[in-house]
């Protein structure tokens, strides 16, 4: 073998599933292959995406002077690659895309190696934990409060809140449970991070476990993100091999058990009740609240249901303290979103600041724009059922009673560019044809109002300009009767669609006076 | 896609059963795991779960029918899934899948007459920054345009 002294190159090939969509396996092939032709002897690691997608497949390579970026790399770039002739864009760091945010949750994903547990503790894993584990429960609580942490899975309700309700009720037996059912389109920081930091994860799921009294956790994956549950998987043995989970809990009395379960293609369960219902083994339909699930959830138990990113915040809040955490931010919104910047853009990808960038500047300066090069016409917030914003509304600041007030919602904080070619009726009668697809069928408002509101949208579109207040009202109903945030929401994009465009709605020439609720 | 078109015999589905049987709420698991087995879950199998679950028939019946990855049938050969959602909308991706139907011969999702390919509609692959994208059976597709999607369902004998 080699005789200099010095380790071999690190080479990092992202595993993520959008740098393998974009060829990220051939690549790493083609370079472990290059190397064996050289004679070269290199350390090939596959870690989770910096989250700049449009540089993907984005290699680093360490010679021992820290590491190098190349975008867009070719499996013909494997020789140049390893030979040093290949143009590097320079350390991650220093792109302005990522130099320009503030990784908190985010900052290990992309960096390390995603199952390995010293890697994560040499990038300040567990100290989270550790200091979780010399605190009384209600100390756990009160420094969540104090972080200002809001359910990212777009609800915004306070999670310290929610674990206190948990943590005060008295039962045998408490679940966590962490909703990874990320179907919002526009959406993929879960994935990200389940991918690319999952102990991030799995640490925040034990500390709220401790909060609460909960000994037994699920990480509820939908199916669709079967190399996140392969990734979950392993690096849930690999704790449990470091006593990170199960008994004893790094040498302490407390115990946590956590467990995988895949979903089966229903949108609708990301709603946590239909959740719940799902985990439960039954028909993913749609609980009435209350009672609330933090106190009687799973199986009837207490129960904390968080989205990833919520839990994946966690263990940072820990191990800076709480008011670090809440240094950031604007208003009520504390700490750091992460932005999903998707669709028909530029620069595409997961950006973490600080709440109250706004939406143009999130938009136009750090997405570049479109992909197509065409001007921006409507920006998709929040997923499915959050509003069409016009490019009027471009100075709301990303927060969520600044997005609330602006007649939208920062949900899960996924942002769909389109450019000026969309077709808002298509996309509102999309909304109304999606909820009709997805509905668990509960109550009628959802189940029948989103089928009369394709019929409704599709005589729009035939010229019957009299169906628009028909249109209106429906979407009231749909608002006021549903039983949880599908057939709810669903009226954000349709109502948005009809009043900020109503050039694209026959009948509607003249914009309406009230603003899309 | 390797599995079996076969459909599994009661005792095959007592043994995946069986594996699940600790486990809190084990239904979905169960019905994954049978179906990654043996492609698809017969509604012969319904009576052999319920009993071992000691719930009913029409329960398994409810629960299978309620998530769009359940299949009583078998598919394709290979399974094709084109993301339908906002983001991928936002690149074309509602023509790359007309365009996809229209060379399989197909007015809607389904699978051609060959039994080569299965058409499955999809919402969010989690790829919304490099759309359009798909999931060619485990094979994730980004930036996918026509002239691929055709070289791909050739390859895949459509």
């Amino acid at each position: 073998m080699s005789t200099h002294l010095n380790p071999p190159m690190k080479i990092y090939v992202p595993l993520d599933t959008a740098a393998r969509a974009l060829g990220a396996d051939d690549v790493a092939d083609a370079i472990r292959a290059a190397a064996k032709a050289a004679g070269l002897e290199i350390e090939l690691i596959r870690n989770g995406s910096r989250g700049m997608i449009w540089l993907e497949p984005l290699v680093e390579v360490d010679r021992g002077d820290g590491r190098q970026a190349y975008g867009n790399v070719t499996p013909g770039q494997a020789d140049a690659l390893l030979n040093g002739t290949l143009e590097s864009l320079g350390p991650v760091e220093k792109i302005p895309f990522f130099a320009r945010q503030t990784r908190l949750t985010f900052a290990r994903c992309g960096l390390i190696d995603p199952v390995s547990l010293a890697d994560y503790e040499a990038h300040g894993g567990l100290a989270g934990l550790r200091r979780a584990l010399a605190l009384k429960p209600e100390e756990i609580v009160d420094e969540m409060k104090l972080s200002g942490l809001r359910g990212r899975g777009g609800a915004g309700f306070p999670t310290g809140i929610k674990w206190d309700t948990v943590r005060l009720a008295p039962a045998p037996q408490k679940y966590i449970v962490c909703n990874a059912d990320e179907g919002d389109s526009g959406t993929f920081a879960d994935r990200m991070i389940m991918e690319g930091d999952p102990f991030s994860l799995i640490e925040g799921m034990v500390i709220a476990g401790l909060a609460t009294g909960a000994t037994r956790g699920y990480i509820y994956v939908r199916s669709e993100y079967p190399d996140a549950i392969r990734i979950l998987e392993q690096a849930i043995r690999i704790a449990n091999q470091n006593r990170v989970l199960g008994s004893g809990i790094l040498g302490s009395g407390h115990a946590f058990e956590l467990e995988v379960r895949m979903g089966a293609g229903a949108y609708v369960c990301g709603e946590e009740t239909s959740l719940l219902n799902s985990l439960e083994g039954k028909r993913g339909t749609v609980r009435a609240k209350p009672p609330l699930p933090a106190l009687e959830g799973l199986f009837s138990k207490p129960t904390v249901v968080n989205n990833v990113i919520s839990l994946a915040s966690v263990p940072v809040i820990f191990e800076r303290g709480a008011e670090h955490y809440a240094s950031f931010g604007v208003g009520r919104s504390r700490g750091t979103v992460t932005l999903q910047i998707a669709g028909n853009v530029k620069h595409g990808g997961l950006f973490e600041t600080a709440f109250g960038m706004t939406l143009g500047e999130a938009v136009n300066e750090i997405g570049g724009g479109t992909r197509s090069g065409r001007p921006v016409r409507a920006v998709q917030v929040g997923g499915p059922l959050g509003a069409y914003m016009p490019v009027s509304r471009f100075d709301t600041p990303l927060g969520y009673e600044e997005f609330d007030k602006a007649g939208g919602l920062v949900g899960h904080a996924g942002l769909v560019v389109f450019d000026e070619t969309v077709d808002m009726l298509k996309m509102a009668r999309f909304a109304m044809e999606f909820c009709a697809v997805e509905s668990c069928g509960k109550c009628t408002p959802c189940r029948i109002g989103s089928t009369r509101g394709v019929e409704t949208i599709d005589r729009i579109a035939a010229g019957e300009a009299e169906a628009i207040p028909l249109l209106t009202d429906l979407c009231e109903t749909m608002k006021d009767g549903s039983l949880c945030a599908l057939g709810g929401f669903t009226p954000f994009p349709v109502m948005s669609a009809l009043t900020h465009f109503p050039e694209d709605f026959p009948g509607a020439a003249k914009p309406f006076k009230e603003a899309a609720e | 896609m390797s599995a079996p078109r076969t459909a599994p015999t009661e005792a095959e589905v007592s043994a995946v059963v069986a594996r699940h049987l600790h486990r809190e709420g084990p239904l979905l698991p169960i019905l994954h795991d049978l179906q990654h087995e043996f492609g698809f879950i017969p509604e012969t199998g319904f009576q052999t779960i319920a009993h071992e679950l000691n719930i009913t028939r029409a329960e398994v019946y409810g629960v299978v029918s309620f998530y769009p990855d359940f299949r009583t049938e078998p598919h394709g050969r290979h399974v094709l899934k084109i993301c339908r959602a906002e983001a991928c909308q936002s690149v074309g991706a509602r023509a790359l899948e007309e365009a996809a139907l229209a060379r399989l011969g197909l007015d809607r999702p389904g699978t051609t007459a060959n039994g080569a390919v299965t058409v499955e509609p999809v919402y969010c692959l989690g790829l919304c920054a490099c759309g359009p994208a798909a999931l060619l059976d485990d094979k994730p597709l980004a930036h996918l345009d026509e002239t691929r999607l055709t070289r791909l369902l050739a390859e895949a004998g459509a």
